[in-house]
């Protein structure tokens, strides 16, 4: 029995309980997120986008106009949205792979345009939806089905900095953080600021959350915390990279 | 500011990238989201220039996918907003097409045409007929009128937007570099002071009230769980397609009563068709003419029609088969005494090459 009680208002009480893997940080995020919606009370003007991936799950997770796209593309959708009625409240939601490889163009490019809409990217260190292949967020020796032996940064790449690339790109106005699912308060506080400075109108609103896998990952629950708070955050440091306060050059 | 872009009736003479941009206007498009590519790019100059004084709006975007991504975003904010574009643009539109036709938006496109495969050039092809008919990895769910002259570059314009809301399919000018690029005289007109009434658009999300509460949230999505999941999703998209079919299917035919050969071609092409007919006929030899003007859906019964009384066709393209792969369809378990083809990938064709082979061969 699903505990209606315990729900944000902006869930879709038919879907729960939700169909990501027990343990998988998104719901985490999309609890805080209902929170949110409910808190602001922007249910009725928001439109939610979801990528391809674990994230295309949530597309009847809230009572809230949900749009589910193309593996990278949500984020030229809600743009294309928010151009055409301004009105609305637009927020992408996608992996890592969609945020930062088969959609980074679209990323870096509303960033850099400064578009009124607001991005979130959950960071689970892999592709989970496919099974666990490496992703632009694999730590360096991490085991994926891709890296077997080990994400080797020679051949490999280096994690991607998500938060970082965007903040150092966009223009005034904007609002960058990364929070993770082990800091639950951190994390509300940076989801409704970037939510505030889209309906502020004042630029790219971008949360990148450092998340778990633990299907993919192969990890019960101790390891999986541990994997978030001990290994992940040695690459990815959560904080505020840009507030829409500060000034940039045009 | 005026809210009619196009009082009255207006002859002009410019190019036909130029009539697309002045159709947009004339059908009350509100938004376009584009991205540079020869040769498509004046659609977006002239609008860029004229759409600020009628109150619209343009979006350039980072690449194809890009635009039409943003395109469908326009669309489900209840937008009449469309996009253009041509060759390996149009490779890469097949992605957000193919969600239009999974998710019925009504995404309304000019394509003109340019070498391909690949770079190729920027000039001129009739190559992109497989890619717009039956692009993307789905089944061809789309409406694709081929246009031969500006004015009904002008024309289909306008109908492509009412096409695509009134049906809920992709909806395509198919054009190419040459009527592009040629200027050439046309009318132009506000539709409604023809009796054309612009379809009303309608928004996908953002509807009034609390989504839940007031109304049902919009939960839209192109993706299923199961294999049978999908089955029931797309068999009554195929139904409401072939149910449109006889509404929207258009074609042009002459003198094939008593022709004992009949030109096939489409697009551009059959202006060189058509001329050659005529001249042929003043000659006397017995020439007909056969166009299909949506290549999706084809008119086929029409063709089959045609069939039954002269199955002696010369096919032209300026691809190698392309056309003539949708009139085989087409012709499928007919009898087709002669289907001869000429096939010149990104060359155009002349009345008096077709006057010289058919006389040639009679």
């Amino acid at each position: 029995m699903v505990n209606k009680l315990a729900m944000p208002k902006s869930w879709n009480a038919d879907t729960k309980p939700h169909k990501f893997c027990p343990g998988c940080g998104h719901g985490i995020v999309l609890k805080i997120l209902g929170e949110i919606i409910d808190e602001v009370g922007i249910q009725n003007r928001l439109v939610f986008g979801v990528d391809i991936g674990c994230s295309l799950l949530a597309w009847d997770f809230f009572n809230v106009d949900t749009v589910q796209t193309h593996h990278g593309r949500t984020t030229p959708v809600m743009v294309g949205i928010k151009r055409a009625n301004p009105d609305l409240l637009c927020i992408a939601y996608m992996g890592d792979g969609g945020g930062y490889a088969i959609g980074s163009q679209h990323l870096v490019n509303s960033a850099f345009r400064n578009e009124k809409i607001m991005a979130i990217v959950v960071n689970n260190c892999n592709y989970g939806m496919t099974g666990g292949q490496m992703a632009p967020t694999t730590l360096p020796g991490q085991k994926t089905e891709t890296s077997p032996y080990g994400r080797d940064p020679e051949t490999m790449g280096s994690p991607t900095l998500g938060p970082e690339m965007v903040a150092a790109i966009a223009p005034a106005g904007a609002y960058v953080a990364r929070g993770s699912i082990g800091n639950v308060r951190q994390l509300k506080r940076f989801l409704k600021k970037a939510v505030e400075n889209q309906i502020a109108g004042n630029g790219f609103s971008f949360v990148e959350v450092m998340s778990s896998c633990p299907t993919n990952w192969r990890t019960n629950a101790k390891q999986t915390w541990d994997y978030v708070e001990k290994e992940m955050s040695k690459y990815f440091k959560t904080g505020e990279l840009r507030t829409p306060d500060e000034k940039r050059e045009a | 500011m005026t809210d009619k872009a196009i009082q009255g009736e207006k002859r002009v003479f410019m190019t036909g990238n130029e009539a697309l941009a002045w159709a947009a206007l004339a059908a009350g498009a509100d938004i376009m989201y584009g991205y540079p590519i020869t040769p498509q790019n004046e659609v977006m100059h002239y609008w860029t220039r004229m759409a600020p004084k009628y109150g619209k709006k343009f979006l350039q975007t980072e690449d194809e996918l890009s635009a039409g991504f943003t395109t469908i975003g326009g669309i489900l904010a209840g937008k009449r907003a469309f996009s253009a574009t041509a060759g390996p643009g149009t490779t890469l539109f097949q992605e957000p097409i193919s969600m239009a036709e999974m998710m019925r938006i009504p995404l309304v496109m000019a394509i003109m045409q340019r070498g391909g495969p690949s770079t190729a050039t920027v000039i001129y092809s009739q190559q992109e007929v497989n890619m717009v008919t039956y692009g993307g990895n789905g089944e061809g769910w789309r409406v694709v009128y081929s246009t031969a002259t500006h004015q009904e570059l002008y024309d289909y314009m306008i109908k492509s937007f009412n096409t695509a809301w009134t049906y809920r399919f992709p909806t395509f000018v198919l054009a190419d570099g040459y009527q592009a690029k040629m200027r050439e005289p046309f009318v132009m007109y506000d539709p409604e002071e023809r009796g054309i009434k612009m379809v009303e658009t309608k928004p996908f999300v953002g509807l009034p009230g609390v989504p839940g509460v007031d109304r049902p949230a919009a939960h839209l999505r192109n993706t299923y769980s199961v294999e049978e999941e999908l089955y029931e999703a797309l068999m009554p998209i195929q139904q409401e397609y072939e149910a449109m079919i006889d509404q929207v299917v258009e074609w042009e035919e002459e003198n094939v009563d008593d022709a004992e050969v009949i030109i096939l071609s489409h697009g551009v092409v059959s202006r060189a068709a058509k001329a050659a007919k005529n001249r042929l006929r003043e000659k006397g030899y017995k020439v007909g003419y056969f166009r299909p003007i949506t290549l999706r859906p084809f008119p086929e019964k029409q063709l089959q029609r045609v069939a039954a009384k002269c199955s002696n066709f010369l096919l032209i393209e300026s691809a190698i088969g392309q056309f003539a792969r949708l009139v085989k369809e087409a012709l499928f378990n007919v009898p087709v005494s002669r289907l001869e083809t000429i096939y010149k990938p990104g060359v155009g064709f002349t009345a008096e090459e077709l006057v010289e082979k058919i006389e040639g061969a009679c």
